[in-house]
């Protein structure tokens, strides 16, 4: 069989460059595979995050000759391969080494998210729902965070700045989840307005394009919540109904207690990105 | 000196799948502090994969089912080997459990009522398993990582535990671990530790198994001392995809058959109607009008034997491809698509449908899957006390595929998802009850450095064996020696091999530095795998009968007598290989007559 010429970022936060590896083509494998085939014969160091290969755990997303995808699911024949194959780490995100970059930014904005707050069960100790009421909340759940939406966001794809008060397409989505849970009654709506910067978004769908669930992210979660954004912040009537019902509860306090989600500490990371707090041993 | 970062929990969990965050949920919910360690980023863990659902009588579609039935149930696909006193508490917690993730945010498929939505599954015999189309794992892992986060738990991703710490008297009181990205080292202290590491699959070459199942957990416990139990009994999950060779291994949920997919041989020949067990003919269809009928009439049919339980129907397809009567590439025909309407299939297999579509060109709404068996879980593990999930070595603590007896000899699918969460919270809460008796323990810099200079050793030499090189021969060895069909002659060569694999990996050599270098990590890897490989090979040697999860060619019957011991595995000596390791068969727990009466009812 004929040989495939792949092109790997190698490098670290300090720099790097694309480096050439030559390897033979076989049957039916997929970008991730050849990648592995590398670093088992030509580069042992070669680092590259993957658990499940099969598009369900969200952990391989690199960009292939300049496309945000899952390397698990992406096909060589689907490649043109009488050319060099470049894969590239997310650029949203700073390099930790080669194709793994450091996307600790989402476990943080992770915590910042109000959490699911149900009623009491009904007598029966059941909650009911019916299915054509979870439908639409359920597509948001099929969500991998494999973070290619964040990846592919102009908003912070260029912007490092932006991060600090920019959720991002993948917590748009998790808040959508949690706002079209018919038994949720937290109110997350200012929240999202304030502190999200869900205005910051300008609906180009480029999420929406790269979602390898082929999550509507941009019709299905971020429109909807601009609208209910609006309502609640210029809809009296709207406040009102709000208030004699009391169903929802008004911008909740972000988590008091929000977990560390920590990888190396930040110390020892070569260009010291991040929040220093979050590294902090706790002894 | 040793450079080192210290922390300090209450409790340590190391996993972060369903098990671990369950008990990390539950400790913290005590009032004590948690740090949860996982080698990937949150929610990765192999709990994602999980597809077809989870197990629990909540009687939702059939009213008639209980935790009786489903104790009952999961008993008899264990061939009766499992710890009794676990299967009960599973099947009578699991119906909370599920409650308890629809309370944090987990969206069930729903009945027409508006109540949770339960599927078939092979061995249960009540539509049982609670489900989120085929993505039920992601919805357990999601949910529970939500409610991890927001709890307070410190999670430490990408880190790895490479050794436990025992003080004085012998308690385990924290761990040696390192930052994969940095390959730092960090002494974590805790005042009892619980593993929830998941499986052991990466040691064989056909797996459903993601690169963190290599066993970490288990081998922890063997160098701790610990008693392992089961370790013999491995699970061949019927149905992996077997073509193209990138997908080889990757998991076809049971679902496809509990949804009305059948099993075909090369000349479309139902053939699970010529494998039924005697232990199942009484509630087995052996006409195909009779198990075309159940789909409609449970009262009036019994099932197809496509829904048997896991090990029959692997050495059904393993039989089938051995007599040529397989599929072109070495398994057999799932067949969906000619039975289901393309709607249906689509929304009740969503991501089975992408999976075939995009990875091996074929609609599953119209043509068969080719299908084989592939190993997907191991039902021995750490032994522990129902109850609590207390290990046979204080302060340690075990929860979920890490932990032995629940399944016995074989699991039913369904039945680790409800594992998880009904033995995470045992487990997160006993070592939580633990910890606030003990103090935290004080290690010396000598003993860290000797740990830390150990995991640096493949740095200093050149030249010497590829780790990737070991691993590929390894599970090319374990699929050929120790895989679903086993001989004593062939298991004998396999721990001739593991002693051969365990001197090449004292000669293994790095390339590059520490920093998130994957060559490193799987040569520190392989010390577990090979721990766990010669476990599950010493008790396949000693097990001589066949029973669920394994399979000897040369006994191929089930041995009454050797059904009431466990193979018991215990190690003496210093992490890795320096010591003893000794199979001893003991007595299984004895049944009280109370639940011995459910198997002696007409049950059909």
């Amino acid at each position: 069989m004929s040989e495939i010429i792949m092109r790997l970022w190698r490098g670290d936060a300090n720099g790097g460059s694309f480096q050439e590896y030559r390897v033979p083509a076989q049957e039916g494998e997929v970008v991730l595979d050849v990648v592995h085939r590398i670093q088992a014969t030509q580069a042992g160091d070669l680092a590259v995050r993957w658990n499940c290969k099969a598009g369900k755990c969200g952990s391989c997303s690199a960009e292939v000759n300049g496309k945000p995808r899952l390397m698990c699911m992406t096909r060589m024949a689907e490649l043109p391969l009488d050319q060099p194959i470049t894969i590239a780490p997310m650029r949203t995100f700073p390099i930790m080494k080669d194709l793994v970059t450091d996307v600790r930014f989402n476990f943080e904005v992770a915590k910042r998210v109000p959490p699911f707050a149900p009623p009491p069960r009904q007598p029966d100790g059941t909650y009911r729902m019916f299915q054509e009421d979870i439908d639409r909340a359920q597509e948001f759940h099929k969500c991998i965070e494999c973070f290619l939406c964040q990846d592919v966001c102009h908003v912070i794809r260029d912007h490092e700045e932006n991060k600090a008060r920019y959720a991002g397409p993948r917590f748009f989505v998790r808040f959508a989840e949690l706002e079209m849970h018919p038994l949720d009654t937290n109110d997350r709506r200012l929240l999202l307005k304030e502190r999200m910067g869900l205005g910051m978004c300008n609906i180009t769908k480029c999420c929406t394009e790269v979602c390898p669930e082929e999550i509507h992210i941009t019709d299905n979660a971020i429109i909807p919540l601009k609208e209910r954004a609006v309502d609640a912040t210029y809809d009296p009537l709207a406040f009102i109904i709000r208030k004699i019902a009391r169903r929802k509860r008004p911008l909740p306090a972000e988590e008091a207690q929000a977990s560390a989600i920590v990888t190396t500490p930040l110390s020892e990371l070569a260009d010291g990105h991040g929040d220093a707090k979050k590294a902090k041993a706790k002894a | 000196m040793a450079d080192y970062e210290q922390r300090d929990y209450d409790v340590l969990v190391i996993g972060a799948g369903g098990a671990g965050l369950r008990a990390a949920i539950e400790a913290r919910t005590e009032g004590v502090s948690v740090g949860l360690v996982c080698k990937s980023l949150l929610g990765k863990a192999h709990t994602v994969m999980a597809e077809g659902g989870i197990a629990a009588a909540m009687g939702n579609v059939y009213p008639e089912d209980n935790w009786k039935v489903h104790f009952r149930d999961t008993m008899r696909g264990g061939k009766m080997i499992n710890n009794w006193r676990m299967a009960q508490l599973h099947a009578q917690e699991a119906p909370d459990r599920v409650m308890e993730l629809e309370e944090w945010g987990a969206l069930f498929d729903r009945t027409a009522d508006g109540r949770i939505l339960q599927r078939d599954f092979g061995g249960h015999r009540y539509a049982r398993l609670a489900h989120v189309g085929d993505r039920t794992g992601l919805e357990m892992i999601r949910t529970l990582q939500h409610r991890a986060v927001q709890s307070g738990i410190d999670v430490m991703m990408e880190c790895k535990v490479y050794r436990l710490l025992k003080d004085d008297d012998g308690t385990v009181s924290g761990a040696v671990a390192y930052w994969r990205e940095s390959g730092r080292f960090i002494v974590i202290r805790s005042k009892a530790v619980v593993l929830a590491t998941g499986g052991v699959g990466k040691s064989w070459k056909i797996t459903s198994n993601s690169w963190e199942s290599t066993g970490d957990g288990h081998a922890l416990a063997i160098w701790a001392g610990a008693d392992m139990i089961d370790m013999e009994f491995v699970q061949f999950h019927p149905t992996g995809m077997v073509w193209p060779p990138s997908v080889r291994g990757l998991l076809v949920t049971e679902g496809v058959r509990g949804d009305g997919g059948v099993l075909r041989n090369r000349d479309g020949k139902r053939f699970m109607f010529d494998y039924i067990p005697p232990m199942f003919a009484a509630e087995t269809a052996d006409t195909e009008e009779e198990a075309e009928r159940w789909y409609t009439d449970r009262q009036g049919a019994r099932r197809p034997p496509d829904l048997l339980p896991r090990d029959e129907v692997a050495r059904a397809i393993n039989a089938e491809v051995k007599a040529g009567r397989g599929s072109p590439h070495g398994g057999v025909f799932l067949d969906i698509g000619s039975r289901r309407s393309a709607d249906y299939i689509k929304r009740r297999l969503p991501s089975m449908y992408k999976q075939f579509k995009e990875l091996a060109d074929v609609d599953i709404t119209v043509d068969p899957m080719e299908v084989g068996p592939t190993c997907h879980y191991i039902m021995g593990g750490v032994r522990v006390d129902a109850e609590t999930a207390a290990t046979t070595v204080p302060g340690l603590f075990a929860a979920g595929e890490v932990a032995g007896g629940m399944h016995g000899a074989n699991r039913l699918g369904g039945n680790s998802l409800s594992d998880l969460v009904v033995f995470g919270r045992r487990a997160g809460l006993a070592a939580a009850n633990y910890a606030k008796q003990r103090n935290l323990a004080t290690f010396s810099d000598k003993l860290i450095e000797e740990i830390t200079t150990a995991a640096l050793s493949p740095f200093s030499s050149e030249g010497g064996e590829n780790p990737y090189t070991i691993h590929a021969e390894l599970q090319d060895m374990m699929q050929s020696l120790v895989g679903i069909i086993r001989t004593h002659d062939e298991l004998v060569q396999a721990e001739e091999h593991l002693a051969r694999f365990k001197e090449r990996l004292g000669r293994v050599s790095i390339e590059g530095n520490r920093q998130f270098n994957p060559g490193w990590h799987m040569a520190l890897d392989l010390e577990s795998m090979l721990t766990v490989s010669t476990a599950v090979t010493m008790a396949a040697l000693e097990r001589k009968e066949s029973r669920g999860g394994h399979t000897r060619d040369d006994y191929p019957q089930p041995d009454p007598e050797l059904g009431k011991l466990n193979m018991v595995i215990r190690f003496s000596g210093e992490p890795p290989f320096r010591g003893e390791m000794s199979v001893t068969p003991e007595p299984i727990p004895e049944m009280p007559d109370e639940l011995k009466a459910l198997f002696e009812e007409q049950q059909h």
